[in-house]
C-alpha cells in the first residue's frame, strides 16, 4: 500500500485530517424565520425582524430545513436522533445580530455516520476507504461584513443571517490531501443527490474547516490546527499540503505546533495564524430557552426515508451488476447526480428507440456518452446541463448507429453537426447523404478494386502478414467515403482473402 | 365623571355596551387621570391619549352600527413598556432602547386591541424587567400611590418589575394594565399596591414582541382590581401563537364565565417551607386569615411539603441572569437603539461604550452574573446545577398535586418598602421574590389577591398557586378570598 507521507529532514511523517463541512440547506426560507434565502439579492433585502434580532423576536424552526438535514443523515447511513436540541453559541460580532448563533452542541440532530471514498490509483488512493462522520448538526449562518462601501466604516449585509447550515463533522480518518479531496467531492455528490444542498462552493453554499495534524507513523496524534472557511476542493488539498509541511518543518526545527485557528490564502496557497487557543472565545453554550427540544416522530422519519433517491454507491453497484457497465464507466456516470440522470434518460430512450432492454444498450450508451459526447461538449465549452443536444436527440443518433443506418465514425461527424445546428440526426443523415451502404454488391465492387490496386499487399497478407487486414478495411471505407457498413466490409474481405 | 375611573374592566365594558356612557367618555376620564398623575407617580413613560381616544371612538362607532363588541370593548388600559407597540416608543425602561419605535405590534397587545381595548400609554417598569421596586428604570422610579398611615410621607415602592402597572391601576389611572412576570413581577407589585394580578401557566400568553428578560420564565398577564377583571383580560391576552415556539397550543377557556367561589371538595395545600424566618408577623397573620377564608369557602386545608423551596431563589438568580446575559447581547449599537461611537473607536470599543452607557447598574450586574455562570469551567457548577434544582422544584409541586388542588401562600415576605431602602443591597431586594419564584421556575399559574391592610395601612397580598393549565382553579380560589376579604381600601389621593 502506497501511503501518503511527508519526507522531512528527519524521516517520514503521516498527516491526519478531519473536516468540518458547512453546507447551506436547500430551502426557500431561513432556519428560524420566513425570510427568503436566494443568493445575490440586494444587501439587506431578505431580512426579517427575527433575522435582524429586533427586540422581542422569536425563532420558529423551519420544518423543511430539519427534513433536509435528516435526509442527509440518512444518506450517510447515520443515526438520526429523534430528540435533539438547539443551543446558543454566544459571541459578539457585527454580522451576528442576536449576539449568539443558534446551533446544536450537546444534542445534534444526526449522530454517527459514514462515507465511502473510492479507490483512485492516479490520485494516490490505493483502495476504497470508509471515512467516519461524527455528527451533523443544524445551525444559523451569520451575515456578511462589507468593507468596501465607505472609507472608514464597515457595512453589514444580513441576507445570509439566519440561513440554515448543516455542519458535517468527519472523524480524523483522512491521511492525504487526495483523500480529503475525494471526501469533499463525494460528500458534495451525496448532498446534490439528496437535494439538501446545491454544493456550490463558489457561492459559499459549501465550505470546509480543515483540521490538520502530523505525526510519525504509528505514534500518538499531534496537535492540530484548524484552517477556516476553505471554499474549493483544490484549496482544501492545498491548505492541507501547506499546513502539513509547515507543521513538519516547525517540529523538525525544534518548535511545537500550537492549537490555533488559521486562515487560508487562495492567492499564495498558504495558511496564516488567525487566533490562538488562548484568544479563543468562550462561547458560553447553553440550551436556547426560546426553543423546545426537537422531537421527531416515526411518520416524519418514514417520509424522509421514502423521499430519498437512489444514492451514488447503490447506483454504481447497480450499473455494474445489472447494466454490465465497467467499473470505470459506472464511477464516471454516478459521480454527479446530473450525469446519472442524463445517462438514465438516454438509456431509456435508446432502449425504446431500438426496441431493446436498457441492459442491452447500456454499454453502447455509456461508452458513447463518456468517450464521444463528453469530448464533443468539451470541445464547444459546454456542460451536460447546457448541452444543445438533449437525451432524446442523442438516443435517436444512437439508434441510427444501432440499426446500422450509419457507422460509428459517421456518427461522430453527425454529432458535431447536431451540436452546431441543433438539427436531428435523422435530418442531417438524410440531408448530407450519410446513410451507410450495406448493399454487399456495391461493397464487393469496392473491395475488388482495392484488392486489385494493392496486389503486392495481398501477396504479403497471404504470406502471413495478417495485420494488413486493417489496411484493406481502411482503403475500402475510404473508397466508399466512410459510408460502408464495416461489418459487411469485414465479411466480404474475409471471403475474398480466404 | 370621576366615577367612571372607579370602575373596573367588566363594569366599563358592560356600561359601554349598555349605553350608560360612551367609550369616549371613559377614555377622556382616564386620560385626565393619567395626565394629572404624570409627575407625581411617574407611572407612564409615554402617555398616548390619542391612541385611547381613537380606540374608544371605534368602539362607539361599532356599537352605533350594531356590530359585535369585543371582550375588552371600550376599556382603556396601560401597556407595560416591555411590549412592542407599533409606532409607539418601546424602551423596556432602558436608555439603550430610548427612542426605539417598533414597526411591529406584540401578539398580546394586538390581541387586546382586537378585543376593543385602547392604550392610555406605555407603563414604567424596572429596566428590562429586572428589579422589585421600579428603581432601576432609566426614566426614574415610579412612586406608589400608597403611603403609610400616621403621617409618614416616605415614598414607597410600587413593586417591580411591573411597578408602573401596579401604581397606575391602584391610583385609578387605568382600570387594568398588562404586566409580565419572570420571578414575581406581576404578583409582587400587585401585592404591594392592593390590586389583583395573575401570571398564567408558562406558554399561555405569547412572548412574541415582548422584550425578553429570561425566555424560559417570562410570562405576560393582567393586573386589575378584581379577580373577574383579571379573568376577562386574560381571556383576551392568551392563546396559541405559531410565532412563539414555547406557546401552548391549547384552547383558551372561558375563565370569567366559569368563575365559582364555592370550594367544596377542593383541597388547599399549605406549604410548610414557606413559613420562613424573616417573614413579617403580619404577613403570617394574613396567611392564617386566608386559610380561614378558604375553609369558609368549603375547602379542606392540608399541610404539604415543597422541600426544595429554599433552593429556588439561588437557582432563579442563576437561570434568569444566564438567559438575560444572552438575550440582551442584541443591544449592541449596530442596528437600532443607542450607539455610542467615540472618535476613532473600533467595533469592540463601540460595543463597550454603547453597553456601558445604555444599561443601568442592575442590568449590568445580571449580565455579569449570567456571563459568569455560563463560562467554561463554571457552567456545570452553576447553570447545570440550577437546572437540576429547577427540575426538583417542579417535582415538588407535582408531588403536592397528589394532595391538593391549589396552594395558598403569602405573595411577599413584607409589605411595600420605601424607595431607597434596598437599592444598595441587591440580596435584600432579591429576597422579595422568595415566595413568587418557585411557581415561576415550575411554570405554574399563580396570582396575588389583596387580603387586607397591615398596621401601617399598607396592602398585603395572598398568593394562590395552581396546577399547570388550571388557571380556573387559581381564579376560583382567588375569588373566594376576594369575596371574604372585602378589600375596598384605596390610596388616599396626594398627587
Amino acid at each position: 500500500m502506497s501511503s501518503y507521507r511527508i519526507q522531512g529532514a528527519t524521516g517520514e511523517w503521516e498527516v491526519v485530517i478531519g473536516l468540518e463541512v458547512h453546507a447551506q440547506v436547500t430551502s426557500n426560507a431561513k432556519l428560524f424565520s420566513g425570510a427568503s434565502t436566494a443568493f445575490g439579492a440586494e444587501p439587506n433585502s431578505q431580512v426579517s425582524l427575527v433575522d435582524a434580532a429586533m427586540p422581542g423576536m422569536l425563532p420558529v424552526p423551519n420544518r423543511e430545513c430539519i427534513r433536509q438535514a435528516v435526509r442527509t443523515g440518512m444518506a450517510i447511513e447515520a443515526q438520526i436522533n429523534k430528540w435533539s436540541r438547539f443551543d446558543r453559541k454566544n459571541y459578539f460580532y457585527a454580522d451576528l445580530p442576536q449576539g449568539y448563533q443558534i446551533s446544536q452542541l450537546y444534542h445534534p440532530l444526526v449522530g454517527e455516520g459514514r462515507l465511502l471514498i473510492e479507490a483512485d490509483e492516479k490520485a494516490g488512493i490505493p483502495e476504497d476507504k470508509v471515512i467516519g462522520i461524527e455528527r451533523i448538526h443544524v445551525e444559523q449562518d451569520a451575515g456578511k461584513l462589507m468593507h468596501d462601501q465607505h472609507p472608514s466604516m464597515s457595512y453589514v449585509d444580513l441576507n445570509r443571517s439566519g440561513v440554515a447550515l448543516m455542519e458535517i463533522v468527519s472523524r480524523p480518518d483522512m491521511r492525504s490531501p487526495a483523500e480529503a479531496g475525494a471526501y469533499v467531492r463525494k460528500l458534495r455528490a451525496i448532498l446534490r443527490y439528496v437535494g439538501s444542498c446545491d454544493g456550490n462552493m463558489e457561492e459559499g453554499s459549501m465550505r470546509a474547516d480543515v483540521n490538520v495534524s502530523v505525526r510519525r507513523p504509528g505514534e500518538e496524534l499531534g496537535t492540530r490546527t484548524e484552517t477556516k472557511n476553505v471554499n474549493s476542493v483544490r484549496f482544501v488539498m492545498q491548505a492541507i499540503e501547506h499546513e502539513a509541511r509547515r507543521q513538519v518543518e516547525l517540529i523538525e526545527d525544534g518548535g511545537t505546533v500550537v492549537q490555533e485557528t488559521r486562515l487560508f490564502d487562495p492567492g499564495t496557497g498558504t495558511t496564516r495564524s488567525m487566533r490562538s487557543k488562548e484568544d479563543a472565545h468562550d462561547y458560553r453554550y447553553f440550551p436556547d430557552p426560546d426553543l423546545l427540544p426537537l422531537e421527531l416522530d416515526d411518520a416524519f422519519l418514514d417520509e424522509c426515508r421514502e423521499s430519498l433517491p437512489e444514492l451514488p454507491d447503490a447506483k454504481r453497484t447497480r450499473y455494474i451488476e445489472e447494466l454490465g457497465l465497467s467499473a470505470y464507466n459506472a464511477q464516471v456516470l454516478t459521480a454527479e447526480v446530473e450525469t446519472a440522470r442524463w445517462f438514465e434518460a438516454l438509456l431509456l430512450e435508446t432502449a425504446t428507440a431500438q426496441g431493446k432492454t436498457p441492459a442491452d444498450v447500456a454499454k453502447q450508451a455509456s461508452n458513447w456518452l463518456i468517450s464521444e459526447f463528453f469530448g464533443a461538449l468539451n470541445k464547444i465549452g459546454k456542460e451536460l446541463a447546457d448541452s444543445p443536444v438533449g437525451h432524446a436527440r442523442a438516443a435517436e443518433l444512437l439508434a441510427l448507429v444501432g440499426k446500422g443506418t450509419i457507422s460509428g465514425s459517421i456518427a461522430k461527424q453527425v454529432l458535431e453537426t447536431m451540436l452546431e445546428t441543433g438539427d436531428s440526426a435523422t435530418a442531417i443523415v438524410e440531408r448530407e447523404g450519410l446513410k451507410q451502404e450495406s448493399d454487399s454488391g456495391a461493397i464487393e465492387a469496392a473491395v475488388d478494386k482495392v484488392l486489385a490496386d494493392n496486389a503486392d499487399k495481398v501477396e504479403q497478407y497471404k504470406g502471413g502478414k495478417e495485420a494488413l487486414f486493417g489496411f484493406f478495411v481502411g482503403q475500402t471505407m475510404k473508397a466508399m467515403q466512410g459510408k460502408a457498413n464495416p461489418q459487411v466490409v469485414n465479411e466480404v474481405l474475409r471471403a475474398k482473402l480466404a | 365623571m370621576s366615577e367612571i375611573t372607579e370602575l373596573g374592566v367588566k363594569a366599563i365594558r358592560d356600561g359601554v355596551a349598555g349605553g350608560e356612557f360612551t367609550a369616549r367618555e371613559v377614555a377622556e376620564a382616564f386620560n385626565a387621570n393619567v395626565a394629572a398623575a404624570a409627575e407625581a407617580l411617574n407611572a407612564f413613560i409615554v402617555a398616548t391619549p390619542d391612541k385611547a381616544m381613537e380606540a374608544a371612538e371605534k368602539v362607539d362607532a361599532d356599537r352605533a352600527a350594531g356590530k359585535p363588541l369585543g371582550k375588552m370593548a371600550g376599556v382603556p388600559i396601560g401597556m407595560k413598556d416591555l411590549f412592542a407597540t407599533q409606532g409607539v416608543q418601546t424602551t423596556a425602561a432602558s436608555h439603550i432602547l430610548e427612542g426605539f419605535v417598533p414597526e411591529y405590534e406584540s401578539t398580546v397587545s394586538q390581541k387586546l386591541w382586537d378585543a376593543g381595548a385602547g392604550m392610555l400609554g406605555k407603563l414604567n417598569l424596572d429596566q428590562f424587567a429586572m428589579g422589585s421596586s421600579n428603581e432601576t428604570s432609566y426614566f426614574g422610579n415610579v412612586a406608589s400611590p400608597w403611603r403609610r398611615s400616621g403621617g409618614d410621607n416616605a415614598v414607597l415602592a410600587p413593586g417591580g418589575s411591573s411597578g408602573g402597572s401596579s401604581a397606575a391601576v391602584a391610583a385609578r389611572l387605568c382600570p387594568a394594565a398588562t404586566g409580565t412576570d419572570t420571578g414575581g413581577s406581576i404578583r409582587q407589585p400587585a401585592a404591594f399596591t392592593g390590586i389583583t394580578g395573575i401570571k398564567p401557566t408558562y406558554g399561555r400568553c405569547s412572548r412574541w414582541g415582548v422584550v425578553a428578560f429570561a425566555s424560559s420564565l417570562d410570562q405576560a398577564g393582567p393586573m386589575a382590581r378584581s379577580v373577574e377583571d383579571c379573568a376577562i383580560m386574560l381571556e383576551a391576552m392568551a392563546g396559541f401563537d405559531p410565532k412563539d415556539s414555547t406557546s401552548l397550543d391549547l384552547p383558551v377557556p372561558e375563565w370569567s364565565a366559569s368563575l365559582d367561589a364555592d370550594l367544596k371538595g377542593k383541597k388547599v395545600g399549605i406549604p410548610r417551607e414557606y413559613r420562613m424566618e424573616g417573614t413579617d408577623e403580619e404577613i403570617l397573620q394574613s396567611w392564617d386569615q386566608g386559610i380561614a377564608w378558604l375553609k369558609d369557602a368549603g375547602a379542606d386545608v392540608v399541610d404539604i411539603t415543597l422541600p426544595h423551596t429554599k433552593y429556588a431563589l439561588p437557582a432563579y438568580y442563576i437561570i434568569a441572569p444566564a438567559e438575560a446575559s444572552s438575550n440582551l447581547a442584541r443591544y449592541d449599537g449596530v442596528r437600532y437603539g443607542l450607539r455610542e461611537l467615540p472618535e476613532g473607536a473600533n467595533l469592540q470599543e463601540m460595543y463597550a461604550a454603547t453597553r456601558a452607557a445604555g444599561f443601568g447598574d442592575e442590568v449590568k450586574r445580571r449580565i455579569l452574573i449570567g456571563t459568569y455562570v455560563l463560562s467554561a469551567g463554571f457552567y456545570d457548577a452553576y447553570y447545570t446545577q440550577a437546572q437540576k434544582v429547577r427540575a426538583l422544584i417542579a417535582r415538588d409541586f407535582e408531588k403536592a398535586w397528589a394532595e391538593c388542588d391549589v396552594i395558598l401562600a403569602p405573595t411577599t415576605p413584607t409589605a411595600a418598602f420605601a424607595l431607597g431602602d434596598k437599592v444598595d443591597d441587591p440580596l435584600a431586594m432579591y429576597l422579595n421574590d422568595v415566595f413568587s419564584v418557585p411557581a415561576s421556575l415550575a411554570g405554574l399559574p399563580a396570582m396575588s389577591v389583596p387580603a387586607g391592610l397591615n398596621s401601617d395601612g399598607l396592602p398585603l397580598g395572598l398568593q394562590v398557586i395552581g396546577k399547570a393549565f388550571d388557571e380556573q382553579g387559581v381564579l376560583n380560589a382567588g375569588l373566594a378570598i376576594e369575596q371574604r376579604a372585602g378589600f375596598t381600601a384605596k390610596p388616599e389621593k396626594w398627587w
